[in-house]
């Protein structure tokens, strides 16, 4: 691009934009598991995870970014997850939260 | 009822004998216009008009960045004050967007607590030996040409229309974030449907575009790029406009604030070597006027004599589709004839360029 180096690019804005995300992977994994429409966000499964407790693995903030259509690193971030199941316990509207987690790794492999 | 709206927001404006308060930085990046200013209402319109020498900036760079204190601004605006006073006159109007919103603040401050009135009085009068006389009335200079538009109309050479197809122009207008996001009530319209720059264009035959991010500030804010590693905020700020604005396909933007020109014209450039995208038709960038300019064209005044050519995006292509005759050998000329030196050519100018650029039309 450009030779000159003016010390400090263009900041690119950090505004979900539902417009411009392609929502195409989000639908598929949303169709085949519509239950997760019923997600009210309490953060529980997050809460109880094994895999949090000692990372910084977030599912609650992986999952909503994945209805957002916000795919990147979600794939590689899902590999901390051992797949106990806590989560699915604990959830309060039912999700089967350990089959989301493998239904996205499938649905995302490509990204 | 969008349209409507702004005459919920109206306030006095003065129809004569204003004392001028000039802006700092508007005198080196847009030379012409307060002189433009001047003449406008001193020969077309026949207003009494006082350009003092003796005002001061009003400090509010230093205010806003933090290196002058309140009271000595608060001093520095009585002063003002005092000088209008003693020249004869009442009504203050002031040519920068970052001024007006001072002499509001500092007006508002007297008012919400006087005792800061009766501190900056006494610091007055030790420091000068003047007395402060509050002024009547309070306006941008973008204001006093709102408020003359029609005379203006009436006088007018040209219209904001294409020449060659008949048809209006499509102008941006971008009001600074000083002029009613502080005080609401202190702009023509308020904060959300500010009519000052869309009345002008309206009452000379422009069509205004409306765009989703209309509102969004320029990224001027004097905190958003003194550092330079916080550059990057602010010329996001520019590009998330340009973006916004680039599908309607504007033929020009006027802007009533020193900063938001210059940032809206300037950082068309940057962005065109940071990011490998010009805007506008051709590519050539969109131009950036400010409401002086657009109003001297009305009037047939020359646009090198307006400072034009101290402009980042070349204005040829607009004048050409106002129909403007222009010497373009007199472009770079100074008053004494002398060339004043030509910028590097680059993709917002209308030289040959050899690199490509995603072109936003």
């Amino acid at each position: 691009m450009s030779t000159l180096n003016f010390g400090y690019g263009i900041n690119r804005p950090r505004a979900i934009d539902l417009d411009n995300n392609d929502l195409r992977k989000s639908n598929a994994i949303i169709a085949e598991m519509p239950e997760l429409q019923a997600c009210i966000g309490c953060g529980s499964c997050t809460a109880s995870c094994t895999a949090g407790a000692i990372t910084n693995f977030n599912f609650r903030k992986l999952h909503t970014a994945v209805r957002r259509g916000e795919y990147r690193g979600v794939y590689e971030e899902l590999s901390k997850c051992m797949l106990c199941g806590k989560c699915r316990l604990v959830c309060p509207r039912g999700i089967n939260t350990r089959g989301l987690v493998m239904l996205i790794k499938r649905k995302l492999g490509d990204f | 009822m969008r349209r409507a709206s702004w005459q919920e927001y109206q306030k006095d404006i003065a129809d004569d004998k204003y004392y001028y308060a000039r802006s700092c930085i508007r005198q080196n990046f847009f030379p012409g216009s307060e002189k433009a200013f001047l003449d406008i209402l001193t020969n077309n319109l026949g207003i009494d008009i006082y350009d003092d020498p003796l005002h001061t900036s009003c400090t509010g760079i230093g205010y806003h960045s933090d290196v002058v204190p309140l009271e000595t601004i608060m001093t520095v605006v009585a002063r003002q004050f005092s000088l209008m006073a003693e020249a004869g006159y009442e009504n203050f109007i002031s040519s920068c967007i970052t001024s007006f919103g001072i002499y509001n603040e500092v007006l508002a401050t007297w008012e919400e607590f006087p005792e800061t009135e009766e501190r900056t009085r006494r610091y007055l009068k030790e420091a000068t030996g003047r007395e402060l006389v509050k002024p009547r009335s309070i306006a941008h200079t973008s204001d006093i040409m709102f408020h003359h538009r029609h005379a203006i109309a009436r006088q007018a050479k040209r219209r904001l229309i294409n020449v060659h197809t008949g048809e209006p122009l499509k102008v941006v207008e971008h009001i600074g974030c000083h002029y009613a996001k502080i005080f609401p009530k202190s702009g023509i319209g308020g904060s959300e449907f500010p009519y000052v720059l869309a009345g002008m264009i309206e009452a000379w035959g422009g069509d205004v575009v409306d765009y989703p991010e209309r509102r969004h500030c320029c990224g001027f804010g004097f905190r958003n790029y003194l550092v330079q590693a916080n550059r990057g905020s602010s010329i996001a700020n520019s590009h998330k406009k340009l973006e916004s604005m680039a599908p309607y396909k504007p033929d020009f933007i006027v802007a009533n604030c020193p900063g938001c020109t210059m940032f809206l014209d300037k950082w068309q450039y940057a962005i065109a070597e940071m990011d490998g995208t010009t805007y506008g038709a051709d590519g050539r960038g969109i131009p950036v006027l400010s409401y002086e300019e657009m109003a001297g064209l009305v009037l047939g005044y020359d646009p090198w004599k307006l400072g034009m050519q101290f402009h980042q995006v070349d204005v040829e292509p607009l004048l050409d589709k106002l129909g403007v005759e222009y010497s373009p050998e007199a472009k770079y000329l100074g008053p004494d004839g002398k060339h004043i030196g030509r910028p590097r050519d680059v993709a917002v100018n209308c030289e040959e360029v050899r690199r490509i650029y995603e072109i936003r039309r």
